[in-house]
């Protein structure tokens, strides 16, 4: 199992390395500037490696989470900033053990995918990265709670990170700049999905150690 | 600069994505309402490109800052967003005392701050804005 850190760093090389792809889908449906932001924040995380390598994994994430809301400067930094923070929050009341339980790992990610959903005052079905960050809590729950072996588990969330950005092709978009295109974001992948997604994939990818 | 009528109004603070309609919005209000009504704007992202940088909203609040409260002008989502986490960063006793008013921010600044000056609540600023247009 990698760190929380090296799991961040991880996640932080993906977003660098697609941070174009985010800009050009933020470009057809919202203001172009999702890669550029993220990537700033990500960049910002990434230069804490040494600090994060010192905190307990629930500290890191919420130290992560904060980065991205200082750093951001958009509405992606409070958004991903709340996720880290409220799975970090979680995690670090979790269990004075060192290792959480599964049934506290996915109250983790749905304490984090509340703060997503608080925040953003939107649900699944709105166009948003809920579409994919909803179902992959579900399926981190199911998983946890079957005790399926763990690369099994990694690929069911990563099917369903895919399912739910591909949901958002034929969505109309309901909440952020994109909502102002009304029916013309219709047939667009939403640049915050896709971010969410591909998100998802790096951390189960860095928690397959093919990272 | 009269001192006593500032700390007696309501502040406000304009928050945009760019720094030059920050800067521009600040010059129209300045020029409708003087030194009367406590005053502060910001825009860009932490880089200085287009965006908001939460560190900046929260410099600004403090500079606007009046017990009156503070009325808080944004332009587009992120803005609004960044907004909400720098007001839950202030200190609790202050927290309540920021409203982010939901009014097109040019318009909405200097009705905003025409209201300020004449001494009006809180409530009372925000709703000059939101009736702006």
């Amino acid at each position: 199992m990698p760190t929380m850190s090296k799991l961040l760093q991880d996640v932080a090389a993906a977003v660098r390395a697609n941070a174009e792809e985010l800009t050009e889908l933020d470009r057809a449906i919202g203001d172009g500037d999702h890669g550029a932001n993220l990537r700033r924040g990500f960049d910002a995380v990434a230069e804490l490696a040494p600090e994060l390598d010192a905190q307990p994994p629930g500290q890191a994430l919420q130290t992560a989470g904060m980065t991205l809301v200082m750093k951001v400067g958009g509405a992606s930094g409070p958004l991903y900033g709340s996720l880290l923070m409220g799975i970090g929050k979680s995690l670090a009341g979790a269990s004075t053990a060192g290792t959480p339980s599964p049934s506290e790992i996915a109250d983790a990610l749905q304490a984090g995918v509340d703060m997503v959903r608080q925040r953003g005052k939107a649900d699944v079905g709105d166009k948003t990265m809920l579409d994919v960050l909803v179902p992959v809590c579900e399926a981190a729950r199911g998983g946890l709670s079957q005790s399926l072996p763990v690369p099994r588990l990694l690929d069911g969330l990563c099917a369903a990170a895919g399912r739910g950005l591909e949901s958002t092709r034929a969505l109309q978009a309901r909440k952020g700049r994109a909502s102002y295109l009304a029916e013309r974001s219709v047939g667009h992948l939403d640049p915050g999905a896709r971010s969410s997604q591909l998100i998802v994939n790096a951390a189960c990818a860095s928690l397959r150690g093919e990272a | 600069m009269s001192d006593s009528a500032a700390e007696r109004n309501v502040g406000v603070v304009i928050v945009s994505h760019s720094p030059l309609v920050a800067r521009g919005a600040e010059d129209m209000v300045r020029q409708m309402v003087g030194e009367s009504v406590p005053l502060a704007a910001c825009g860009g992202n932490p880089d200085g490109g287009l965006g908001t940088d939460v560190a900046a909203i929260s410099t600004a609040i403090d500079a606007a800052w009046s017990d009156r409260g503070v009325a808080v002008l944004v332009d587009l989502g992120g803005a609004e967003m960044n907004t909400e986490m720098a007001i839950e960063m202030l200190d609790q006793g202050r927290r309540g005392g920021v409203a982010i008013c939901n009014a097109a921010i040019v318009e909405g600044a200097v009705m905003a701050a025409t209201e300020a000056s004449m001494g009006s609540a809180l409530a009372d600023v925000c709703a000059a804005a939101e009736d702006a247009i």
